[in-house]
């Protein structure tokens, strides 16, 4: 197993999360942990969590402590390899063999390969992130297609060979747990789980995110966020929506709302489900009374 | 052969953790275990944090049974005496006993009598035989034995081919058509996706209180094993039996009568919440459910508290790529479940529907399956 314990000077657990910190992203122990050991081993890092808790937010900013680029691969029911991996650009193939006329002409060269994120990190692994967001969504086929790239680092393209890592790219891989995912991909991944934070850490992240948020305001909206993720709702609000939520109030505020009442005005950016706020009717005035008192 | 060194002795907990580990019934490969070591060299470790942090990294405990996880944990390296496993433990007295179908399949069934249990769900196992009826809906169910294969959920396939009706043209395939015509371009083949059909899950209810419907069920489930290739078809009451390989026989009664001597809890208590459990906990059988239109012909009628079937319906929820419950007491429209089992499903289940008659039944099958997930 390939080990470096040393990425861009960052050799302790430790480390990664006060870079991390830097690049504006609270990751906690656990987190920064499994992230430093995904580093270290060269495994991806799955991250797996309720909507909203910051799994995408992670790889980015991981993305940024490195000083690589992120490429992500948005997952959707459907996804095939020509999405993901590589495509011949055949128009331009098509053109070219009619203007090479008699002259031999190589149409498999670099110039007809569409790459697509996966083939892009693979070919430049020192200087990318790839992120595989909503792994979910996709089919099992397209999961089961995964594992031998995550495994390997390497992808077979029939005309060319096969192309392989320079080194093992750093991926991350997210999923909102709306389907299990395959033993077999639990297995090649260091995995962390994202609760929801803690009101103190969560508080942190509100005044670090959002700017110009007053600290009771911070403490107010992670409370009454609080409440609402133990009422049954489809669509309780996470961590983003806590940001949104005490930027809104407080823009509001300074225009002249008074306090309670900023918040219940601001709450679209935190409750994004008509079904939910009819569920709790009258109860959210209380709810926000109470965080704000 | 090169010799591999002993291991040092320190190493010998950071294997033995990971066995223990299997042997609670978590899935731990020997890459993870490789990746546990490193892991927790990397890390120091300067603690015993250090470790559990790295245990949970690289042994990735699925997040409903990472209080297990540490409580194991803590025993193991801690020394902490915990309580026995809380859920899905082995348990002697409450364990649902779970039958593959095995040796003896064939044989004819030898009871002859019939049971009598009670028409309601009962606690008390009563074991018996059965013999059934023949044929009796005879049209109805070579009409659905016809219509099935067509009309049951279909996914599309990841890879594309060439066809006439396509939605996109094969560039790879014109490109050298072209080529044979010195990049002149005659005609635009086109590519379509293949669609298969998606797996089925049957999970019936063989309790008493289901005993009327059960004969019917069963010639349902052999039907639709006669015609589609990818069905996996379970029975449950007290216990949990497989007779998917019972129901592949051709004749009716030949496979009716081999189920019969298979399944060991007809007409007795129900256990849904420990059967669905005991269904989840086999591996093997878990992923018969990956991507599956899963179907549970059931009543609902849980003896006891009914977490332990939420709980198992709300992960088999997950994993099935749709599930549809099929009940007796829902023929009337009006009806809304009253029992806290039932509507504690109500959320994870995509139709609650009328299972009253065969009828029913396969008019579901056929005319709901083929719309999309609600």
């Amino acid at each position: 197993m390939p080990v470096r314990s040393e990425i861009v000077g960052i050799d302790r657990p430790e480390a990664l999360d006060e870079a991390l910190r830097s690049a504006l992203y609270l990751a906690g122990e656990g987190l920064s942990t499994a992230a430093y050991l995904a580093l270290a081993l060269g495994k991806p890092l799955l991250l797996e969590g309720s909507p909203g808790v910051g799994k995408t937010e992670a790889a980015k900013a991981l993305a940024s402590v490195l000083g690589r680029r992120l490429i992500r691969l948005q997952c959707y029911e459907g996804i095939d390899a020509a999405n993901a991996l590589y495509e011949w650009n055949y128009p331009r193939q098509m053109l070219a063999i009619r203007q090479a006329g008699d002259a031999p002409v190589d149409i498999y060269a670099d110039a007809f390969l569409i790459e697509r994120p996966m083939l892009e990190a693979l070919r430049a692994p020192e200087d990318a992130v790839l992120l595989i967001d909503e792994i979910d969504r996709a089919d099992h086929e397209f999961e089961a297609f995964l594992l031998e790239f995550l495994s390997d680092f390497q992808i077979s393209i029939p005309e060319r060979g096969t192309i392989r890592a320079a080194e093992r790219p750093v991926v991350v891989l997210t999923s909102n747990r709306t389907r299990e995912l395959h033993e077999a991909l639990r297995r090649r991944c260091v995995y962390h789980w994202i609760d929801y934070p803690t009101p103190q850490h969560e508080a942190e992240i509100v005044m670090m995110r959002a700017s110009g948020v007053a600290q009771a305001t911070a403490h107010a909206v992670v409370a009454a966020v609080g409440r609402l993720r133990r009422e049954p709702l489809a669509k309780p609000p996470g961590v983003a929506e806590a940001v949104d939520w005490a930027e809104a109030a407080t823009l509001l505020n300074r225009q002249g709302a008074p306090w309670p009442a900023a918040f219940r005005r601001a709450i679209g950016v935190a409750l994004k489900d008509e079904e939910d706020r009819a569920f709790l009717g009258s109860r959210l005035d209380t709810i926000i009374e109470e965080a704000a008192a | 052969m090169t010799r591999v060194p002993p291991l040092p002795r320190a190493a010998w907990p950071f294997i033995a953790f990971p066995a223990l580990l299997r042997a609670h019934g978590f899935a731990i490969a020997p890459e993870q275990t490789t990746a546990f070591m490193a892991g927790t060299t990397l890390l120091g470790p300067r603690s015993l944090e250090d470790v559990r942090h790295a245990a949970r990294a690289t042994l990735a405990p699925p997040p409903e049974r990472l209080a297990e996880f540490d409580a194991l944990f803590a025993a193991f390296f801690e020394g902490q005496t915990i309580a026995a496993p809380t859920e899905g433990g082995p348990e002697s007295e409450d364990e649902v006993q779970v039958r593959d179908e095995g040796a003896g399949l064939l044989e004819p069934p030898d009871a002859d009598e019939i049971n009598q249990a009670g028409e309601a769900a009962t606690a008390a196992e009563s074991l018996s035989s059965r013999r059934f009826a023949p044929l009796g809906r005879d049209e109805l169910l070579r009409r659905f034995a016809r219509e099935a294969p067509e009309r049951l959920p279909q996914r599309r396939g990841r890879r594309r081919r060439v066809a006439r009706p396509g939605d996109r043209i094969a560039l790879s395939r014109a490109l050298r058509l072209a080529v044979r015509h010195d990049g002149e371009l005659m005609q635009l083949p086109r590519l379509s996706r293949r669609t298969h059909l998606r797996p089925v899950l049957l999970l019936i209810d063989v309790s008493g209180s289901m005993k009327s419907r059960t004969d019917e069920h069963l010639r349902l489930a052999h039907t639709l094993a006669r015609s589609i290739v990818r069905i996996e078809i379970f029975t449950f009451g007290t216990r949990l039996t497989r007779i998917t390989r019972a129901m592949r026989l051709r004749q009716p009664d030949q496979a009716l009568a081999a189920a019969s001597t298979m399944v060991a809890d007809w007409d007795g208590g129900t256990r849904i919440g420990d059967a669905l459990q005991a269904f989840l906990a086999v591996p093997r059988f878990a992923g018969f459910a990956r991507g599956a239109y899963a179907l549970v012909l059931s009543d609902g009628l849980e003896r006891g508290a009914p977490d332990a079937m939420i709980d198992a319906v709300r992960r088999l929820a997950r994993l099935a790529w749709r599930l549809d419950w099929l009940t007796p007491l829902a023929a009337d429209p009006a009806f809304r479940p009253q029992t806290a089992g039932l509507a504690g499903i109500l959320p994870f289940i995509d139709h609650l529907a009328d299972g009253s008659s065969l009828h029913g039944v396969v008019t579901h099958i056929l005319a709901g399956a083929s719309g999309p997930r609600p």
